[in-house]
Order: C-alpha cells, then structure tokens, then sequence
C-alpha cells in the first residue's frame, strides 16, 4: 500500500473572486481510504469534484494514476475512466431503466457488446443488492435503492479509485445504512476512496486517514483513532463536538 | 356559370391540402434538424456559437412569417438562385420553424437538471454522448408540448403560402367558394381538413406524454 494514486500539488482554486481551495497538497495511494470532512462550505465538493475535472483548477496540479490535469481539458478523459464518482443527489438518468443506467458509458466508452455490458450490469447490481429491480426505472426505486444503483453504475467503468460526495445526506435514517454497508463491501475489496461524510461511524471503520478541511484549506489529517481520539487543531475539535453531539 | 359544391369540388380541396401536408412536413423535418442545430449551439459553452445562435432566434421571432417568406422568395432569386415557388415557401417556413423550435429546444435543454450532465460527465461520456444519450430524451420530454403547439400553428401558419399564389388548402377552399358561392360549406370543409390534418399530432403526443410520464 504505498503505490501513489492521487497526487495534488498546491492547488489553488477560485470561484470568480472567492479563494475556495488553498495550497491544497495531498497524496492518495492505491488503496487507501479517505474521509473528508468539515464544515459546509469548506471546499470538500470542490476538492473531490477537482480530482476528475468536473472543476477546473487556477493553480497547481493534479495528478491521477500518472495523467496530469492542470491544463484545460488535458487527459481529462483518461483520468475519467479511472476515476467514479457517487453523488449526494444520486443523479441517476430517470428516463432509463436500472439496467440501461448501468450500461450506457461501458457501452459507449468501452464499445462492448450489449449482451457484455449487460453482464457486467448484473454482475455490479448483484453486488450491491439490487439485481432484482434491474428493469425499473429509478423514480420506483427508494432514496437508498437509487443511491446502490449509482454506485453499481460507477463501478461497471471498472474505476480504480471511487469518488463520494455526501453520499447518504439526501436519504431517510432508516436507508442510510444500506447505502454505508455497500460502501464498506466496497472498501474491503482494497479500491481507493476518497469520500466526503459526517458518518463518524463508517470513518472509523473504513478510513485510514481523516482530514479536517476549513475555509479551502486542509487543517488536519490523521488515522481516525487520532482524529477523533486526539484531535490536534483548535477547528477540528470545535467541529468535532459540534457534529458528535447532535 | 356557378357549380354546385359537390365532389369534384371536394377533390379540389383535398389536392390543396396536399401541398398544406406537404409544406408542415417538409418544415418540421428540415426545421426540426435546423433547430436542433441552433438550440445545441444556443446552449454551447462556445460564446460566440451562443451570440450567434441568439441573433438568428431573435431573427425568426422579431419578423411575421408572411414577411420571412416574401424575402426568401423575393431574395432567393437575387443572390442568384431561382427556385420553385414551392422550394421557396418550404424553405422559409422550414426556416421559421427553426428558429422558434431551436428557442423552445433551448429551454428544454436547460431544464434539464445540471447533475444529469454531471453524472455523465464523471462516467468519461463525451459531449456527444451526454446529449444523444443523457440530456435530449430528457428534453424532447420537457418539450413536448411546446413543441406540438407549435406545429399546429405551423400547419395552420402554411395557410399564408395563398398570398404568394400556391394553392394550398385555405386557397384551395377561396376559390371553391367563388365558383360554388357556397362559402359556410366550402369553408367547413376547408376547417375540417385543418382539424384532421392537426388531430393526429395532438393525439401522438398526448399518447407519448402519457407514455413517458408513466415512468414516473
Ligand atoms: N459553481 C460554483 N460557483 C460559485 N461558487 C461555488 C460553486 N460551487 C461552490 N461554490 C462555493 O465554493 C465554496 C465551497 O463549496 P463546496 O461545495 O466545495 O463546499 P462543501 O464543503 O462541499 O460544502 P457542503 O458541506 O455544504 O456541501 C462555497 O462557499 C460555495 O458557495
Ligand atoms: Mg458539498
């Protein structure tokens, strides 16, 4: 576990004149796990959102499996397809069915037959418990049931590191667990994640490190018994206490 | 010597209103794929692709379709192409629809939710994937019936290639009307054809909006 996946190197990045990540530098090896946190508005989207050039970034670099972002549109197609991404708001293709969400970019990107794709759909529905809803559209499915899908869907590119935003912060308590324990499936079979929750129990279980951000900037990372246990930084423990005792 | 309003006459009616179905096809067709064109640059992170896309909606919405035939059938032969009085017609109406299609195209497309074309960005689909696969179903949904309506009016819009002397439907029912002097028949006929010329239109996209909404 000591192969680089993810490398930033200070990046910097803006949203017109608002400073939304500062100096942000980070390693990700292979493998590892990651859980983000902070308060809202701190940059985490845009962090994760950066590493496969859904934002671009002003300054600094961004390097994926050896591809280089930085400049405009360079590679970004190459780290894409290593790279999935699982939303707070699903974002599952409501006019296509399980199925055929699962399916779309292997077909396209991958141009593999549809008898192929759609094993390969089976075979990531299963995975996450979902198999049997495969021809429904997601407007019948549960918040937890979409959010299984979506992440069935990312894996059917074959990612090598796996993206979450807030994954279970759009669900209702009772689904929220059926969306974490997938995550955890996926975790144990070794691919690298980097996710952004509040979920404190599924941190210190999944994560090998825990990083803290504030206003843009990365204040704090350590293994999630330090984290939690010995919490380093004035903000980092404020935070702490605010989300552990509501 | 006046006739009576009977099946010849009928004929007749119905020949024009060959030219009215002819004409509304041939607009939606090439329109339709004009519009598509225009609504996609509309909607373009390519700025000036977005300015100029803005001045040809403007265009076709500021000025009466009257008027938009009359110069590309006055015009056409100017800049040195002479054409049919029927290829003029079908390519000003086709030009019309265009431009008002490519407005209401460009709303469905921007109704279309942002994370939509997030997810498919974040799965490596390329442009022409995102909008082929992802966001156009989800807009020609939207666009339904804004798109219906206004085909409607189209076909009833074609009704103005009689002032420039095609024998269209309603031309068709005027000059039944002189020779029969039977003017509430020939026009109820003229009326009726109308109405089943457009009834299928509205019964298909009622029976597809149905059809998409059941998805839920
Ligand atoms: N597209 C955008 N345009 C302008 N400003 C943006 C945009 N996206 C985010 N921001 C701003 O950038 C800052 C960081 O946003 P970001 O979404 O990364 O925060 P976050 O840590 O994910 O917050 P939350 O916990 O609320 O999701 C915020 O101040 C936000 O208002
Ligand atoms: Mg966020």
């Amino acid at each position: 576990m000591s192969q680089t996946t993810i490398h930033m190197n200070d990046v910097n990045k803006w949203f017109g004149t608002m400073h939304v990540l500062r100096d942000i530098n980070l390693t990700v090896n292979k493998g590892e796990h990651l859980v983000l946190c902070g308060p809202s508005g701190s940059g985490k989207s845009t962090l994760i959102r950066c590493i496969n050039a859904l934002e671009e970034i002003q300054g600094g670099t961004i390097e994926v499996n050896g591809n280089v972002l930085g400049k405009k549109g360079a590679n970004v197609d190459h780290v894409r397809r290593d790279v999935g991404m699982v939303f707070q708001q699903f974002n599952l293709f409501p006019h296509l069915t399980v199925l055929q969400n699962c399916m779309l970019a292997p077909r396209r990107i991958h141009r593999i037959s549809e008898a192929e794709a759609k094993d390969k759909a089976m075979h990531f529905l299963e995975q996450v418990h979902i198999a049997e809803h495969g021809h429904k559209y997601p407007a019948q499915l549960s918040g937890g049931q979409q959010q299984r899908v979506a992440i069935a869907r990312a894996l059917c590119m074959g990612p090598q590191i796996m993206l979450f935003d807030e994954p279970t912060s759009a669900l209702d308590p009772e689904m929220v667990k059926e969306v974490l324990d997938t995550m955890v499936g996926l975790a144990d079979q070794g691919i690298t994640m980097i996710c952004v929750t509040h979920e404190m129990g599924f941190a210190r279980a999944v994560a090998h490190r825990v990083i803290f951000m504030d206003r843009g900037e990365i204040i704090e990372t350590a293994p999630p018994t330090e984290f939690f246990g010995n919490p380093q930084h004035e903000r980092t423990r404020a935070f702490l206490s605010q989300i552990l005792n509501h | 010597m006046i006739r009576t309003f009977g099946f010849p006459e009928l004929l007749f009616i119905l020949d024009g209103a060959k030219w009215t179905v002819l004409m509304s096809l041939a607009a939606f067709l090439f329109g339709g794929l004009l519009g598509l064109l225009v609504a996609l640059a509309r909607t373009s992170k390519i700025r000036p692709a977005r300015f100029l896309a803005l001045c040809y909606i403007q265009l076709f919405q500021g000025t009466p379709l009257l008027i938009q035939l009359f110069i590309v059938y006055f015009g056409l032969p100017i800049i040195g192409i002479r054409v049919e009085l029927w290829l003029a017609l079908i390519t000003g109406l086709s030009l019309h629809a265009s431009g008002f299609l490519a407005e209401i195209w460009r709303g469905s497309i921007q109704a279309v939710p942002e994370g939509q074309t997030e997810a498919a960005r974040a799965l490596g689909l390329g442009y022409i994937s995102r909008m082929r696969d992802v966001v156009l179903p989800q807009a020609f949904r939207i666009s339904l019936p804004a798109t219906v309506g206004f085909m409607v009016n189209l076909v009833k819009g074609t009704a103005l290639a009689a002032l420039l002397g095609l024998t269209e439907l309603t031309r068709a029912g005027q000059l039944m009307s002189n020779i029969t002097f039977e003017p509430l028949k020939v026009y109820a006929t003229v009326g009726l054809v109308y109405f089943a010329i457009c009834l299928p239109l509205t019964l298909v996209s009622s029976r597809l909006e149905r059809r998409l909404n059941a998805r839920g």
